[in-house]
C-alpha cells in the first residue's frame, strides 16, 4: 500500500476539520437534522473527495467519473460539507440546508444538486441501485468504480442483503460497500437493537472480500480502498470502525446525538445555547490533536 | 361563532396565538397505553423509531409486550400478522412513508387478505413533516391503504381525536390504519366532541338563518384550515359547513351524499396527493349517487420537499386562503351549470 506523505496528511487533517466546522455550522443553521453520523463519517468523506474518488466537480456527469452513492442519505450533512469543500457549489450554500427552496434538501435529491447519483434517505434503497449501476458498468465493459456508503444500523433491513447476495452472485468487482461502522442508530446500540456481529463472516458468506479499517485513520482508510481496488473476482465491503460525534469529544459516542442538531442536543455537557460555540472551539481531528497544529 | 355546538369545540378555535397546539401523534401514545391497560393481549412492535413514533410509553411500561424490530418494516408488517394468529392485537408503528409505504404488499397480504386483527400506525405523515424532505413526506398513505379490502382507515384531525381512534380500534376486530403528524397543530376537539368509527361530524355550521351552500369535507390536522376559511367565507355572507371525515374508510356515505345535496358544491381538503386520497373517495360517493361540482385541495401530483411545515402547507395550495378561493370557485362552478 502507498505511502501517504507528511504534507498529504497534513493537508488532509485540515480538510477534515473545515469539513466538521461546516457540518456543525449548517446543521445549526437548519435547527434539525443529524449530527452523530456526519461527525464521525467525516474523515471517510474527506478521504474520497480529497484523494480516492475519480471526479471533477466542475463536471459532475462527467463519464470517466467513478460514483458515489449515498445509501444512508440522513448524514447527508457531511456528503453535502465534503463537496462544497471540493468545489461542487459555494461553501456559503451550506447555510440553506433544509430551508425552503434549498437545493440541499434534508435527504439528498439528485434531481436539485448536481453530483449527488441517487436519491436516498429511505434506508435499504442505495446499495441496489449501486448493484444496477456495477452491472450496467461491467455490460458496458467501463472501468469506473461505484462507491455505496451504507450505516451500520441500515443492515437490518432485509433489502440490503437481496442486494448483497446479487453482487456475491455476480462477482461485482468494480463494487466497494463501505459501512459507517459507528454501533448506534436511533433506539440504541446496535447490538441491542439488532446484533449485526459477526459482519465480517456475513459478508464473507455471501462472496464478499472484507476490510476492517479505522474511519479515523487516513493512511488505513487509503490503505482500505488501496486493497479493495487490487481484489478482483469479488466486490468488496469496507468496514469503517467510526465513533459517531467524532471530533467534539463530549458528544462521541453518544447515541442521543444521532437525529438532532447541535443547539438541540442533550443538555448534560452543555446548555443548549451553548452547543454550537462549545463545539466548533472544542472540534479536534484525530485523536485529540490536529497534527499539523503541533507542528 | 356558528362552530356546531353539538361537536362541543374549544372555545377559542379562531385564536391562533392562544389555542392549545400538540402534535396528533401524541394522542396515540396515550390512546396505546390506555388501550393496553385493559387488554392483555396488545402487544407493540416498532422498527428503530420508538420515541418518535410515541410508541415509547407504552414499550417502557410493558417491556414484555414490546418487541423491538430494529430497521426492517417489513418483518414488521408480517410478525404482526403471525402475532394476531396466535391472538395478540399487534400495533406496528414506524413514519408512514416506510410503514405502510415500504411494507405495501406485506400489509396487503399478510395483513388483510389473511384480514388479521393488526393496527398500523403511520407515523409522520404529509408535508408538515417538514426539513426532512420528501423522502420522508407521505403524501400517498391514505390511497395505498384505501384500496386495500378489509382495511379501514382513519385521519384524526388532532391530538384528543388521535387519542379516540387509538382507543376505538383497539375494540375492533381486523386491519386497521391509522395516520398521523409530527409537527404540533392546534387541539381544537375536546373529550367530549363526539367520535365514533363511519360517523362524519359536522364542524362547523352556517349560521342560523342562511342555508348552506358549500360544503367542506376535510380530515387531519387541516381540518383546522377549513374551520379558519370557513370563518373568512362566513364573513362575506357564504354560508358554510365542515365536515370532519376521521373516518374515512369506513366512510359515512349517507352524511356525504345529504350534505352535497344541500349544499350542491363541495371542497374537500387533506394533507395528501389529490389522487386517491379522501377527495377521491367522496367524488367515487358522489358521482354515483348524487354528482355536484368539487374542487380538490391538496397535493397536486408532485413530490413534497424540505421546508417548514407552514410554508410548505402554502407552497403546496393547502392553506387557509386556498381553501377559501377554492370553495368560491367551487360556488361559481354551481352557478354556472
Ligand atoms: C426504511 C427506513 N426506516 C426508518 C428510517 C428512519 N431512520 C433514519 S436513520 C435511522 C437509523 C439508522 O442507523 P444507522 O444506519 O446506524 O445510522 P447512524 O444512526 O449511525 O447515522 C432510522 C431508523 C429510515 N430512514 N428508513
Ligand atoms: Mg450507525
Amino acid at each position: 500500500m502507498s505511502q501517504l506523505h507528511d504534507d498529504k496528511l497534513k493537508f488532509l487533517e485540515e480538510k477534515a476539520n473545515d469539513i466538521r466546522r461546516s457540518i456543525i455550522r449548517s446543521l445549526q443553521a437548519a435547527g434539525s437534522g443529524h449530527t452523530g453520523g456526519p461527525l464521525g463519517m467525516a474523515d471517510v468523506f474527506t478521504a474520497l473527495y480529497f484523494h480516492i474518488l475519480k471526479h471533477d466537480p466542475a463536471n459532475p456527469d462527467w463519464e470517466q467519473r467513478d460514483r458515489l452513492v449515498l445509501s444512508n442519505g440522513h448524514i447527508c450533512p457531511v456528503q453535502y460539507a465534503a463537496m462544497a469543500h471540493a468545489g461542487y457549489f459555494p461553501v456559503e450554500e451550506l447555510q440553506t440546508l433544509r430551508k425552503y427552496g434549498s437545493r440541499l434538501q434534508g435527504h439528498p435529491h439528485r434531481n436539485m444538486l448536481p453530483g449527488i447519483e441517487v436519491s436516498s434517505g429511505p434506508l435499504g434503497t442505495g446499495l441496489p441501485q449501486a448493484v444496477g449501476m456495477a452491472i450496467g458498468l461491467k455490460m458496458n465493459k467501463q472501468p469506473n468504480q461505484i462507491y455505496c456508503l451504507m450505516g451500520d444500523g441500515e443492515q437490518d433491513c432485509g433489502i440490503i442483503w437481496e442486494a448483497v447476495m446479487l453482487a456475491g452472485k455476480l462477482k461485482l468487482d468494480n463494487l466497494t460497500g463501505l459501512i459507517d461502522r459507528n454501533n448506534i442508530q436511533i433506539d440504541g446500540m446496535t447490538e441491542d437493537i439488532m446484533p449485526l456481529e459477526p459482519l465480517r463472516e456475513k459478508y464473507e458468506s455471501f462472496g464478499w472480500h472484507v476490510i476492517d479499517a479505522n474511519g479515523h485513520d487516513f493512511q488505513d482508510i487509503n490503505n482500505a480502498f488501496e486493497m479493495a481496488r487490487a481484489i478482483y473476482e469479488k466486490p468488496v465491503l469496507i468496514i469503517a470502525h467510526t465513533i459517531p460525534g467524532k471530533g467534539v469529544p463530549e458528544i462521541e459516542f453518544d447515541y442521543r446525538w444521532h437525529g438532532v442538531p447541535p443547539g438541540a442536543g442533550p443538555e448534560d455537557k452543555f446548555a443548549k445555547a451553548d452547543q454550537v460555540a462549545e463545539m466548533l472551539s472544542r472540534l479536534r481531528t484525530l485523536d485529540g490533536k490536529i497534527r499539523s497544529e503541533h507542528q | 361563532m356558528p362552530a356546531n355546538p353539538k361537536a362541543k369545540l374549544v372555545e377559542n378555535i379562531l385564536d391562533l396565538k392562544n389555542i392549545a397546539q400538540a402534535p396528533t401523534r401524541n394522542g396515540f401514545g396515550e390512546g396505546l397505553v390506555m388501550a393496553a391497560d385493559e387488554d392483555q393481549n396488545i402487544v407493540g412492535l416498532c422498527a428503530d423509531l420508538t420515541d418518535s413514533t410515541k410508541m415509547g410509553d407504552f414499550a417502557r411500561k410493558y417491556p414484555g409486550r414490546f418487541v423491538e424490530m430494529g430497521i426492517a418494516e417489513q418483518n414488521m408488517a408480517g410478525v404482526a400478522s403471525g402475532l394476531a394468529a396466535i391472538g395478540k392485537v399487534p400495533f406496528i408503528t414506524s413514519y408512514a412513508m416506510f410503514s405502510p409505504g415500504r411494507n405495501w404488499e406485506q400489509v396487503r397480504t399478510t395483513i388483510c387478505y389473511n384480514d388479521r386483527n393488526v393496527k398500523l400506525i403511520g407515523s409522520h405523515a404529509g408535508v408538515s413533516v417538514g426539513p426532512d424532505g420528501a423522502t420522508h413526506q407521505a403524501i400517498e398513505d391514505i390511497a395505498l391503504m384505501r384500496v386495500i379490502p378489509n382495511m379501514r382507515v382513519f385521519a384524526p384531525a388532532d391530538m384528543i381525536e388521535g387519542k379516540k381512534v387509538t382507543y376505538a380500534i383497539s375494540k375492533i376486530s381486523g386491519p386497521c390504519y391509522v395516520r398521523f403528524t409530527r409537527e404540533k397543530t392546534p387541539i381544537f376537539t375536546t373529550e367530549e366532541t363526539p367520535f365514533e368509527i363511519g360517523k362524519a361530524q359536522v364542524f362547523w355550521h352556517e349560521a342560523e338563518g342562511k342555508k348552506s351552500d358549500v360544503v367542506i369535507f376535510a380530515c387531519g390536522p387541516l381540518t383546522h384550515n377549513a374551520i379558519l376559511a370557513s370563518s373568512v367565507l362566513e364573513n362575506e355572507g357564504i354560508g358554510v359547513r365542515v365536515i370532519n371525515m376521521v373516518s374515512i374508510k369506513p366512510m359515512d356515505t349517507g352524511a356525504v351524499i345529504a350534505q352535497a345535496k344541500e349544499a350542491g358544491a363541495v371542497v374537500t381538503v387533506e394533507e395528501h396527493q389529490i389522487s386517491g386520497g379522501l377527495g377521491s373517495a367522496i367524488a367515487e360517493v358522489l358521482s354515483a349517487n348524487h354528482p355536484v361540482p368539487i374542487e380538490f385541495v391538496g397535493v397536486n401530483d408532485r413530490f413534497g420537499e424540505s421546508g417548514e411545515p407552514n410554508e410548505l402547507i402554502g407552497h403546496f395550495g393547502m392553506a387557509p386562503e386556498h381553501i377559501v378561493e377554492a370553495a368560491r370557485k367551487v360556488i361559481n362552478r354551481k352557478q354556472e351549470i
